[in-house]
């Protein structure tokens, strides 16, 4: 859906996706480094369980909502990724307790 | 540039780092007032100048000279004296002038003598089918991720709706070798004979040639419908059609990505939830507040700024950030306003600012069908809640958005209205024969963005705070 500028020469940042390694860059927020990522990183939402992906990505729409280092309900597009950040790709409700 | 605010109180306190939060922070703090600026984001720049100190699109023509004209403003509020706080969610402001701020997962409050709102726009909700799939986005998402990642779409891309933002993102996404399939134009044709009068007024602004010079660079390269006045998203999970009518000529095409956009509106969420009074405005087809010339609000103490305070762009943004900064230096510290350029000179250079969008505000009014949608279109799509929802309620009773509620929960998830009060309210007033005004629009209070209530609970409580709410 979206590819990488030429330009982009920003250094890499490791962050965990669902389990597996993705490489983001220093400066993009969760859901830009998500999207970048080509993997499947639909959320589900906590009404119907329906699919969506972030849609405006300033922070208003809260179709971002991504489950980060264990807290869920998080604006992944408000977010910069750090080296190591576990993202879990939130699947309906915030659980109690995360 | 992070952490919790130094102080408990300032002269003023600013909410918003784009160009009307900057150009207020830095003028203010220069007149040697004590200044905060908070900000949601992790640098500043607003939406207009995103990550202009950290972008990877560093070849300047890539993004155009208007985006660059920030890094001096930034420059000046760090130079400025102001404390500026990035990544600080603002989530409540009241009569008293006190702002509940949380920064990094704990929140706390600071007063502030005179606060300016610059809580800038966000894109008019353009509710059609289908605009919830994965692959709908809309245009300023697109741009936000062009400017802060390099990111551009690689995919079968479409881009639907109207107005400026639209050509300029369309010339930045193939300057930067991204894809776009298709643009469907959906500016009504009768809208260039409403905005003739505004014509000559535009042609002398400096948008004029900018517009042009963007759409020929576009055209170049991309199919362009216009007229297009029907439209819907379509996939299964996923977007992969788009369906529109031109004319009398229907057609689907295969999609990836589609990128709506039919204008900015104010941000009103933080200053309706201050209680200051908003109109609805029948050009701009949104609520904005009620000023006086220096952009004081009907709240004592608070000053709106820029875009949220009604449609202005990001010149006019600067400019009304400077003037709702020179009147708190006059008020505060009338001895200090003359270290300032004259309100004068401030008020020549906002109607210089202003040319032109008089043409802009007609040209673009977004067509009532992309506004008020129908059938099974869904309005609020935080709590899934359908047009035919709403008329159903409003069949049974329901009078306004705050009714509405009990009803469908519409405007209660967590976007809190943002995505859908505007669509409710002339939905509302359309369906009851009444006039937006007349329906009114969602009770905001605070919190208004979502916290945590450990981290509300954390928050240092007063002796007499603990009295208010203890029995006995």
């Amino acid at each position: 859906m979206f590819k990488r500028s030429d330009q982009d020469s920003r250094r890499p940042v490791h962050i965990v996706v669902d389990g597996a390694a993705v490489a983001a860059r220093e400066g993009d927020t969760v859901s830009a480094a998500l999207l970048a990522s080509g993997r499947d990183v639909r959320r589900a939402t906590a009404v119907s369980g329906a699919p969506r992906l972030p849609y405006c990505m300033m922070g208003v729409c809260f179709d971002c909502l991504v489950t980060i280092d264990g807290v869920g309900n998080r604006q992944g597009c408000l977010v910069p990724v750090a080296e190591g950040m576990q993202i879990e790709i939130q699947k309906g409700k915030r659980e109690i307790g995360r | 540039m992070n952490g919790t605010p130094k102080r408990d109180n300032y002269d003023v306190v600013v909410i918003g780092a784009g160009p009307a939060g900057l150009a207020a922070a830095a003028t203010v703090a220069e007149a040697g007032l004590s200044t905060l600026l908070l900000d949601e984001n992790a640098g500043a720049g607003g939406q207009v100048w995103r990550a202009i100190t950290s972008t990877p699109v560093t070849e300047r023509d890539r993004l155009g000279a208007d985006y660059w004209a920030g890094a001096n403003l930034v420059e000046a509020v760090r130079s400025s004296g102001a404390e500026i706080i990035q990544r600080a969610t603002v989530w409540s402001l009241d009569r008293n002038l006190e702002v509940g701020v949380s920064v990094g997962g704990a929140s706390s409050f600071v007063k502030a003598r005179r606060a300016i709102l610059a809580t800038g726009a966000l894109e008019r909700p353009f509710p059609i089918p289908g605009w919830t799939l994965p692959g709908v986005m809309t245009a300023g998402a697109a741009q936000t991720m062009l400017k802060s990642s390099g990111l551009v779409p690689d995919g079968r891309t479409v881009i639907a709706g109207q107005g400026p933002l639209l050509w300029l993102l369309a010339a930045q996404i193939l300057r930067l070798g991204g894809r776009i399939d298709r643009i469907l134009d959906t500016t009504e044709r009768r809208n260039y004979f409403a905005a003739l009068p505004h014509a000559f007024a535009f042609a002398t602004s400096p948008y004029f040639a900018k517009g042009l010079a963007l759409m020929r660079e576009v055209r170049a390269k991309v199919p362009v419908v216009t007229g297009v006045s029907e439209l819907a998203a379509a996939g299964d999970g996923q977007l992969a059609t788009v369906t529109y009518k031109a004319g009398s000529r229907r057609e689907t095409i295969p999609a990836e990505l589609l990128l709506l956009h039919q204008g900015v509106v104010p941000n009103v969420n933080l200053a309706m939830a201050a209680a200051i009074e908003h109109r609805w405005d029948d050009v701009q087809l949104c609520w904005s507040p009620v000023l006086d010339h220096d952009g004081n609000t009907s709240v004592d103490g608070i000053a709106i700024a820029g875009d949220g305070a009604g449609i202005g762009g990001a010149e006019s943004a600067i400019v009304r950030g400077r003037i709702a900064a020179r009147a708190a230096v006059e008020a505060l510290a009338p001895a200090s306003a003359a270290k300032l350029a004259p309100m004068a000179t401030y008020r020549a250079s906002l109607a210089k600012a202003e040319r032109g969008r008089a043409f802009l505000d007609t040209l673009f009014r977004p067509a009532r069908q992309f506004r008020i949608p129908s059938g099974d279109t869904i309005v609020c799509r935080c709590e899934e809640v359908t047009a035919k929802d709403i008329l159903d309620a409003v069949a049974i009773g329901a009078t306004g958005p705050n009714q509405l509620k009990a009803y469908r929960r519409s405007g209660m998830g967590p976007c809190q209205g943002r995505l859908c009060g505007l669509t409710v309210t002339e939905l509302m007033a359309q369906a009851r024969g009444k006039t937006p005004q007349e329906i009114g629009y969602y009770r905001l209070r605070a919190p208004v963005k979502p916290i945590t209530l450990a981290e509300l609970a954390a928050v240092p409580k007063t002796e007499s705070d603990v009295q208010a709410v203890v029995r006995g």
